[in-house]
């Protein structure tokens, strides 16, 4: 697998999110720093990771969805190549227009940094191939803005249509309709505030997210 | 030419951050307020001569998120 995972300033889990791809496919993939204007040729994952890109200025993820990277990154989504945003890269993904509505302050205005379930949705998609439908998974959030709105025809239609990939079993940030992650209509570009490359071996403390990783090498392979 | 643009979050999405500056006005002592919504305002300076619609689509493509916020151009006298 030809994995790119983007860099930006205050991106703090790039080389975690890295060292999963790495462990779970066996090849390393290209860091891709923001001022960039291209992928490397023939990637098949794109991944943006979790952090504060510039410092969460404006609103989270807001810069980055307009850096110079983010062109290159539309266009292999419209290719249908995978991308998957993890905490401050859904966040980022929404600012740019790839997956709908927004993410804002959670209810509670704490920030939210433990371990929290998550129920698999009916995504068909690769990200949750590796995954039962119904089933209960652990992995940490660490976000203060992981409070999911839309309106409710947007709500109403990524449910219907089967894109919402991982909701939370309890309530955490008041996103809604519990909303943990969800995909575009194509189901190649999944933006999720947990992060699954946090549990990738016994060491981490569970191997959940493990699974969401090997569903998309196999998908792709 | 100088701007102000005041970005508020829509009707109806949560504002946690009010509902924290809304209770901290009521320990303060002040009774009777019933909503705080908290926004942004931007004051930029831009050339003679630029465009509405080149305001608007700076607004719309960076200054407000519009699935979350709404926005309003003032021009200063």
């Amino acid at each position: 697998m030809k994995a790119a995972v983007l860099v930006f300033p205050g991106s703090n889990c790039d080389r975690d999110l890295a060292t999963a791809i790495r462990d779970v496919t066996g090849s390393t993939p290209q860091m891709v720093w923001h001022a960039d204007s291209e992928l490397p040729a023939g990637v098949d994952l794109v991944a943006v990771p979790g952090g504060f890109s510039y410092g969460d200025y404006l609103r989270c993820g807001a810069i980055s969805a307009r850096a110079p990277i983010m062109g290159a990154v539309k266009e292999a989504a419209e290719r249908g190549v995978p991308v998957l945003g993890v905490c401050n890269g859904f966040q980022i993904l929404t600012e740019a227009g790839l997956l709908p509505g927004a993410l804002i302050r959670n209810a509670g205005l704490d920030f939210v940094c433990r371990d929290v379930a998550l129920t698999v949705g009916e995504s068909r998609s690769a990200f949750t191939s590796g995954y039962t439908p119904g089933e209960t998974i652990a992995v940490p959030v660490a976000h203060h803005d992981g409070n999911y709105v839309a309106d409710a025809e947007t709500l109403d239609r990524l449910e219907g249509d089967g894109r919402v990939a991982f909701r939370y079993a309890a309530d955490v940030n008041g996103s809604a309709r519990a909303i943990a992650g969800i995909t575009n209509e194509r189901g190649n570009v999944l933006g999720m505030m947990p992060h699954p490359e946090r549990r990738i071996e016994a060491a981490h403390g569970g191997t959940d997210g493990r699974r969401l990783f090997e569903g998309l090498l196999a998908a792709v392979a | 030419m100088k701007l102000r643009i005041v970005v508020t979050l829509k009707p109806g999405v949560l504002d946690p951050q009010g509902k924290a500056i809304e209770h901290a006005l009521g320990g303060l002592g002040f009774d009777g307020v019933e909503s705080v919504r908290a926004g942004k305002i931007f004051e930029l300076e831009v050339a003679e001569g630029t465009s509405d619609a080149a305001i608007d689509d700076m607004c719309r493509r960076l200054l407000a998120n519009t699935v979350i916020e709404n926005y309003r151009v003032e021009r200063a006298a």
